[in-house]
């Protein structure tokens, strides 16, 4: 058992509860930083996808999981802030520069879609911003002096103060730092009132404006600061795959992001790395299962003398390799999730840290609620 | 001067006059109660205080001035703080979140000093913190301060609702039906609190409540509705033995 005594105020403010847990973030941290050694240069690659993936993560997270407004059209944010950056880079901008200009306008524009959100919630909401996700692809494909359309549009390599960034190893730590970055700027903005008014506008509208709250402001500032973050995921973006086409930011895209943040666990900053270490790893890990399995079930077939398992094998693989399969396996683990789940990944993780820190004494029951949905969940 | 006036106010809903010309003034550091059957207008009035609703006719004055048409947002600023009817708190946050919010109003921070937790920021949060405890002590909440809303029990709900609204340092207090829901030993310390906050805290306290006992230990005048119109007002005693009042209540 582990008691956590608070003997004054600041220790609610601090970013880490006490020393221990600091240490292992400092510990875990210091992991991520180890991994590329261990890695293939490949590996190394697939994994930055975490990391891309986390900052759209902890960016529909402060939309989604702490405003409470549903968006459907984050991948139009990533296309806007991805073809900005690779268009200033083409004109000569510096990096740095480059992305802030890329951030700059692309909260501009999430300012602008936010508008419309100051009367709508919900599906309705989220079907206006998949509107704008639609116009905004259809913008991608049309204006060609700026995207090449189908084209395509190459992106130039990432390289900061002279020292290129291109390699999956510097790529690799470039992402992490932004992660780190927009991690602890979001945890800041939460542990102050512009967050607390945020969790307000989530859990009662009415209540958070007589308490003084102004709604039109603190939603257009979600909106705004969301985009903003997948801006600068779309700069990392666009360097990661190196040539933008219109057709990589569709809907499709928009619904993976919204699966991150609900398989990862709403209302959680967790959460949203939970979720992008999910979203990102699991099309490499069906891929490599894909190959592996026939070879594996033929190996056990062999040695138990079952033909079985050789048949079962190879009817998996090739089911595995069926087109669609990764998007149903990505529908199938969401909907599991939420019946068996609701709070995600990161409510399992809570349950067993807290297993562990009451050990024996946890009680399952501990969890148990009224049932009581999140108002993001009921779409209001 | 009042601290509050209500001069004719009306509002309608389609053809139904919800509240039509009730005219009111609240004291500085009485205790206000309004009652009627349901339906009366009673929440409306708050509804219209809190501008949800805009009047269709009348004024609203506050310390002298007009605010008829103030935004919603500015209300608490102003110092006017209000509970609900049916509990409207912060579900998936901590009791503490909660009453800190209520802190919103009187926010000096920017954005972007947020954005990077500021030493400044820091400071404030303290002051915060510490405005914030003393209505926790005030109001015997001390154990449930970092339990999330939805894991607390009604009555404590409710307590908190009140919590929340005494952490935006009112001058008037609009409290919607206190006592609905809790059994007599809570209502009972409903009553207490109300005196306190009157007499310790001076804060001046307009109530919709149906329950007489805690009507009568409470509030200094009463105003009966019925029909959005009033019925009658003076003390406890008085609208409770008024002819048109027991005709509004029982009939005949």
């Amino acid at each position: 058992m582990r008691f956590l005594f608070k003997t004054s105020y600041e220790q609610d403010l601090r970013l880490f509860r006490d020393r221990v847990d600091m240490g292992w973030y400092i510990l875990l941290l210091l992991a991520t930083i180890a991994v590329p050694f261990l890695l293939s240069d490949y590996s190394t690659g697939e994994t930055a996808w975490v990391f891309i993936y986390g900052i759209c993560g902890v960016s529909l997270m402060a939309l989604v999981g702490y405003t409470g407004l549903v968006s459907l059209g984050h991948a139009a944010f990533l296309g806007i802030g991805a073809y900005a950056h690779a268009y200033f880079l083409g004109l000569g901008v510096p990096w740095v520069a480059s992305v802030a200009l890329a951030v700059v306008i692309t909260a501009a524009s999430g300012f602008v879609v936010g508008l419309p959100a100051l009367r709508m919630t919900g599906i309705y909401l989220a079907i206006a911003t998949l509107a704008f996700a639609t116009i905004i692809q259809e913008v991608f494909s049309r204006w060609e002096s700026v995207t090449h359309g189908f084209a395509g549009m190459p992106v130039a390599p990432p390289e900061i103060f002279g020292v290129s960034f291109a390699d999956a190893r510097p790529f690799y730590y470039l992402c992490l730092f932004f992660l780190v970055l927009a991690l602890w700027l979001t945890r800041n903005l939460l542990r102050s009132p512009t967050g607390r008014a945020w969790i307000a506008i989530r859990d009662s509208e009415i209540a958070a404006q007589s308490m003084g709250v102004n709604l039109a402001i603190y939603k257009s500032m979600a909106f705004a600061y969301s985009a903003a973050l997948m801006g600068l995921a779309g700069a990392l973006f666009a360097h990661k795959i190196a040539y933008l086409a219109p057709d990589i930011f569709t809907i499709l895209l928009s619904i993976q992001f919204l699966l991150l943040v609900i398989v990862g666990g709403l209302g959680s900053l967790h959460g949203a790395v939970f979720g992008a270490i999910f979203v990102a790893l699991l099309p490499p890990v069906i891929s490599i299962l894909r190959d592996d399995i026939p070879d594996t079930f033929a190996g056990l077939s062999t040695s138990t003398g079952i033909p079985l398992f050789h048949i079962f094998g190879d009817a998996l693989g090739a089911f595995l390799k069926k087109p669609g399969v990764e998007a149903g396996l990505f529908g199938l683990i969401l909907v599991l999730v939420i019946l068996l789940e609701p709070f995600g990944i990161y409510g399992r993780w809570v349950k067993i840290r807290v297993f562990f820190s009451t050990f024996p004494l946890y009680k399952a029951d501990s969890f148990k609620r009224q049932k009581a949905y999140m108002k993001t969940e009921r779409l209001r | 001067m009042s601290l509050f006036a209500a001069e004719q106010i009306a509002i309608n809903f389609g053809g139904i006059k919800a509240v039509d010309g009730v005219s009111f003034a609240v004291e500085k550091g009485e205790v206000f109660t309004i009652i009627g059957p349901n339906g009366a207008g009673k929440t409306t009035i708050f509804n219209l205080m809190s501008r949800i609703y805009d009047t269709t006719e009348g004024r609203l004055m506050f310390e002298g001035q007009d605010i008829t048409r103030v935004p919603p947002h500015k209300i608490a600023a102003l110092g006017i703080a209000r509970t609900f009817q049916n509990i409207e708190l912060f579900e998936n946050a901590s009791l503490l979140q909660n009453l800190l919010l209520a802190r919103h109003a009187h926010k000096k921070s920017n954005f972007w000093s947020e954005l990077l937790f500021l030493p400044s920021v820091r400071r404030m949060e303290v002051e915060h913190r510490e405005a914030v405890e003393k209505v926790i002590d005030f109001l015997d909440l001390q154990q449930y301060r970092d339990s999330l809303i939805v894991n607390l029990p009604y009555g404590v709900r409710k307590v908190t609702e009140l919590a929340r609204a005494l952490c935006t340092e009112p001058k008037l207090l609009l409290l919607d039906e206190p006592s609905s829901g809790l059994n007599v030993e809570e209502t009972e310390d409903m009553a207490f609190w109300i005196q306190d906050i009157k007499k310790l805290l001076g804060i001046t306290v307009l109530m919709v409540e149906h329950d007489m006992t805690l009507v009568s230990a409470v509030s200094d005048r009463v105003l009966a509705l019925n029909y959005g119109r009033p019925l009658a007002m003076g003390t406890p005693r008085e609208v409770q033995s008024h002819p048109e009042v027991m005709r509004a209540y029982l009939g005949g």
